[in-house]
């Protein structure tokens, strides 16, 4: 049986007058107890099918033809027509929450900050179901404990922001499905989560299917996922369904040229060496950018790292603060001894999740946080700079050095400012030429980054998101940077804008020599921009080691909770979801005992496997049996 | 937890009012001469003879032959006790004079700003669920009239109308016959009457920005995922709203009352004269004018007392208002 038959569904947007058809006779079914996965890009119209069956489209939004059925299987005579029930009528409303249930992408802002987590849910159990406080409070203390919180009854008082991202969703689950919904609607229900938090998020849904029966329309960009969850797939592309089928028949047999392009455009682990992405759309072609008098490989081996890292240690201290000094301090070690090299013309990848202290090292080399302790030095060739004394006009000479790229392309740039004053704003700070001379400049940046030089009046608005992250990267190159800190330059974007972002860097390192250092928490993209890479959890870096080494022969056991909880596009290497740790990957308490820290022995040192590849353990540990 | 936040922001205010204590002295000191001078002056130039050695006198007799610093002590400490010093214009206490004025300004402040919400947020909630439907263009239309136009303007229009129309005069706070009379429920009654016109005229403005404020804030809280979540729960579309996005919204607005009510009170002081009410605006610029220093110098520190309070309370309403401030309140450095 179908719980849900959509039927040449058609949505319009009318916005600023002008009417434009985003989904385009779309015709899909999700049957009982069974998951199916809506994949596309952002902008494919597969978030606003959702809205639609909830009947949440925004105001400039309207249903023009087609129908969604609904069929409750409590009630399984009877079907209704969602797409023709008045949008605030309560028929609608008993659906939503009651026999419907949504999750969203961010548990953050999905959740009401000044209202406690047990109310909320609370509101959504009454509302359906009306009962006395106390059984609904027994009830909803049952499914927190259901859906992984310790302790439910404290819980329930608590509000969002005092919760992790992985717990929020959690709690988002608790509320979706406290009145046992026949279907469940999760709109990117993990892409805001890392890795391990992803599976074991993914793993609770598919506890929760089984128990209670109901259906999920999944909805994905990530294919990993899909392949991992998803019992049929309904591809689609620009408002048209492309394909659908059994996942066997999807990922076996990809006929459409659209899935095929987008299982290439994703960065998996089988890329041969030198292998390059093919993004969906090729961008613009970009004229090769001015090369840079390259640097000799031979040289380049001997000579000394461009930065070094020595012994790096930041305590964050929160609590509150008392006037008069007192008050329940607590510190954080945010960096823990860290030290890694970064040589001339390399890509490091930074790996771990958030909260690791990858961002915190980023800020203290860029010299925008103060260490408690440690050393940096730059060393160009010709000086050697110790990085944390510069001051004043040094400091100022020093900064165009290192430059920095941005997770969100849409918060880092000024939305006030055109493109042009964006680009030209480090040349003008740091007086590098002409007012001709620094637009020249510009012109050559758009053209570098693959951006046409007629865009450079337009504000980033008008943007799509791939190009804003184009404008961020040309203003990282304005001033011939050494080093390009990357944090998380594609996490907010498409997988097939990504792919082409990727390349680009790819490209403009190979033309100008430049050095990455390369943040990220998805290994698939880390293993194909970096040369080497270092993990870190709890402030430490746990393992470093050349990228092929680190994949191959993983030793650490955070390094190898990662690895194992990446969802690959691929049926026959399914997540193994119960090895997920309890506490996350990060819990050192359930490392094997030589990577912890032996509270009366020495502290844990960097012990070489050879081949640059360094683990964090205990010293004099026998770690090659972990190898 | 919340006492103590509390205990420290009461804390807090201390050396913000010593020092704006200080900023008030010194400001009323700059200009050049005191009050004696300022009279002897008058007096010369309307004819008569002033009585210089009487002058002196007198300047003696209020230390003003007295280094500045001496002189700003004896205010500070005079206030403390309660007493807000002398007026020398009206050769009385300053809180004889101020008395009933305070209380009638803050009647008039406390009203407006009653008006103002009352008006404001059934307007702005509207504008900001209509937005860019016919209602919502002729609110803003109705409200950027109110903010335009100056407040003396509207009040003399009003008077003027009320005249014509009524042929009443709308002047004043009380009737006539209760001016300089003790409190009694008739002057009350009185006092009500008349009080709708100042409140009106007064909150003009601030209603047609506060609208304006409430609609910006709300849209931008309508856009917000917790609201669609709401929403996907089945919650009714009034219900959903008014608990989460208006509840966020009125953080701005808590937020605000500490800058409400000195804005109110000067604001409305052109309008008192205007409208010749009892009220504190024209007492203090006569007093600044004449360089009755004392006079002066007490109300404005009682205004930043009202200030200072008013943020105070605003904080507090805060906290109450918003787990994340009580929780997480301290900043994490």
């Amino acid at each position: 049986m179908d719980i849900l038959r959509i039927s040449d569904l058609r949505i319009g947007f009318t916005i600023h007058g002008l009417a434009r058809e985003v989904v385009k006779g779309v015709s899909l079914r999700v049957p009982a107890g069974k998951t199916v996965a809506l994949v596309g890009e952002s902008g494919s119209g597969k978030s606003v099918i959702s809205q639609a069956i909830m009947g949440l489209l925004p105001r400039a939004g309207a249903i023009t033809g087609g129908e969604i059925l609904f069929r409750d299987p409590l009630a399984p005579q009877s079907t209704i027509d969602i797409a023709a029930l008045p949008s605030e009528g309560s028929e609608i409303r008993a659906l939503r929450g009651g026999r419907i249930g949504m999750i969203f992408q961010e548990p953050m802002s999905s959740l009401s900050p000044v209202h406690t987590i047990g109310n909320q849910i609370e509101e959504a159990l009454l509302l359906h179901r009306p009962m006395p406080k106390r059984e609904a409070r027994g009830l909803i203390e049952t499914m927190l404990g259901r859906v992984g919180f310790k302790d439910p009854a404290r819980a329930f008082g608590l509000y969002s922001f005092e919760l992790s991202g992985g717990l929020r969703q959690r709690a988002m689950l608790a509320m979706a499905l406290i009145c046992q919904p026949a279907l469940l609607i999760a709109d990117e229900p993990t892409t805001a989560l890392d890795v391990t938090i992803q599976a074991q998020v993914l793993d609770l849904m598919r506890e929760l299917q089984a128990e209670m029966g109901m259906a999920i329309l999944l909805i994905t960009h990530d294919l990993g996922v899909v392949a991992n969850m998803a019992d049929e797939v309904v591809v689609i592309f620009h408002g048209e369904i492309m394909e659908r089928g059994p996942v066997e028949d999807i990922f076996r047999r990809p006929r459409h040229p659209y899935l095929k392009a987008l299982l290439k455009a994703s960065p998996h682990f089988d890329m041969e060496e030198g292998e390059r992405l093919v993004a969906l759309r090729e961008a613009r072609p970009r004229p090769p950018a001015a090369v840079r008098a390259p640097v000799p490989a031979a040289e380049t081996a001997k000579a000394a790292p461009l930065l070094s890292v020595r012994d790096l240690r930041k305590t964050y201290t929160t609590g509150s603060r008392s006037f008069f000094g007192k008050g329940t301090l607590s510190s954080v070690l945010a960096v823990d001894d860290v030290s890694f090299d970064i040589r001339r013309g390399e890509c490091l990848g930074l790996v771990g999740e958030s909260g690791c202290g990858k961002t915190t090292v980023s800020k203290i080399i860029m010299r925008a946080v103060t260490p408690d302790s440690g050393r940096i030095t730059f060393d160009d060739g010709r000086e050697k700079v110790d990085v944390l004394s510069l001051e004043g006009e040094a400091l100022r000479a020093f900064r165009p050095r290192v430059q920095m790229i941005f997770q969100d392309p849409v918060s880092s740039l000024s939305p006030r400012m055109t493109v042009m004053n964006i680009l030209r704003e480090p040349l003008a700070i740091h007086d590098r030429g002409s007012g001709r001379d620094q637009t020249t400049r510009v012109k050559a940046l758009m053209q570098d980054v693959g951006l046409d030089v007629r865009f450079l009046n337009r504000y980033p608005h008008s943007f799509s998101g791939g190009q804003r992250q184009r404008i961020g990267i040309a203003r990282a190159l304005a001033l011939d940077p050494d080093l390009i800190i990357c944090d998380e330059p594609v996490s907010a974007l498409d997988v097939s804008v990504q792919a082409q972002i990727l390349n680009l860097l790819k490209d403009l390192q190979a033309e100008r020599g430049l050095t990455f250092l390369f943040i990220s928490h998805n290994l698939a993209v880390v293993n194909y921009m970096a040369d080497r890479i270092a993990v870190m959890a709890n402030g430490r870096i746990v393992e470093i080691a050349p990228r092929h080494a680190l994949f191959a022969r993983p030793v650490h056991p955070y390094t190898r909770a990662l690895l194992r909880s990446v969802p690959y596009a691929d049926l026959d290497r399914k997540l193994d979801f119960k090895l997920a740790a309890p506490g996350g990957a990060s819990d050192a308490s359930q490392w094997s005992p030589v990577f912890q820290r032996d509270p009366e022995g020495e502290a844990l040192a960097h012990l070489p496997l050879g081949d640059g590849h360094f683990v964090l353990a205990r010293p004099g540990a026998d770690i090659r049996e972990f190898a | 937890m919340l006492l103590k936040y509390i205990l420290k922001r009461i804390l807090v205010m201390i050396p913000t009012l010593l020092i704006t204590s200080a900023l008030i002295f010194t400001v009323i000191n700059l200009p050049e001469g005191d009050y004696f001078e300022t009279l002897a002056a008058e007096m010369q130039a309307q004819g008569e003879k002033a009585d210089l050695s009487r002058i002196e006198f007198l300047k003696k007799e209020y230390g003003f032959d007295r280094p500045p610093i001496e002189r700003y002590f004896w205010w500070v400490t005079g206030l403390l006790q309660g007493d807000m010093g002398y007026s020398f214009e009206y050769q009385r206490p300053v809180r004889e004079i101020v008395g009933d004025r305070l209380l009638l300004t803050i009647v008039v402040s406390f009203f407006t700003i009653i008006f103002t919400w009352v008006v404001a947020f059934p307007i702005g909630i509207y504008s900001a669920t209509h937005q860019y439907s016919w209602g919502d263009y002729g609110l803003t239309f109705i409200g950027l009239i109110g903010l335009a136009v100056p407040h003396f303007l509207l009040a003399l229009v009003f008077m003027y109308f009320a005249n014509v129309w009524f042929g009443t005069s709308i002047g004043g706070l009380v009737d006539p016959q209760y001016l300089n009379q003790p409190w009694s429920w008739a002057k009350v009654r009185s006092v009500l009457e008349h009080l709708w016109i100042p409140v009106i005229i007064i909150g003009a403005g601030g209603t047609a920005g506060m609208i304006r404020a409430v609609r910006a804030n709300l849209l931008d809280e309508l856009q917000k995922q917790y609201y669609v979540t709401a929403r996907a729960k089945g919650l009714p579309p009034g219900k959903a709203l008014r608990k989460y996005p208006l509840r966020m919204s009125l953080n701005f607005f808590v937020s605000d009352i500490g800058d409400i009510l000195p804005s109110i009170v000067s604001g409305a002081e052109i309008v008192a004269i205007v409208l010749s009410l009892q009220t504190t605006g024209p007492l203090l610029i006569r007093a600044l004018q004449s360089q009755d220093m004392y006079l002066a110098g007490s109300f404005l520190m009682f205004l930043s007392f009202l200030t200072v309070i008013g943020v105070l309370i605003s904080d507090i309403a805060l906290a109450v208002l918003d787990p994340r401030i009580r929780l997480q309140g301290a900043a994490t450095k």
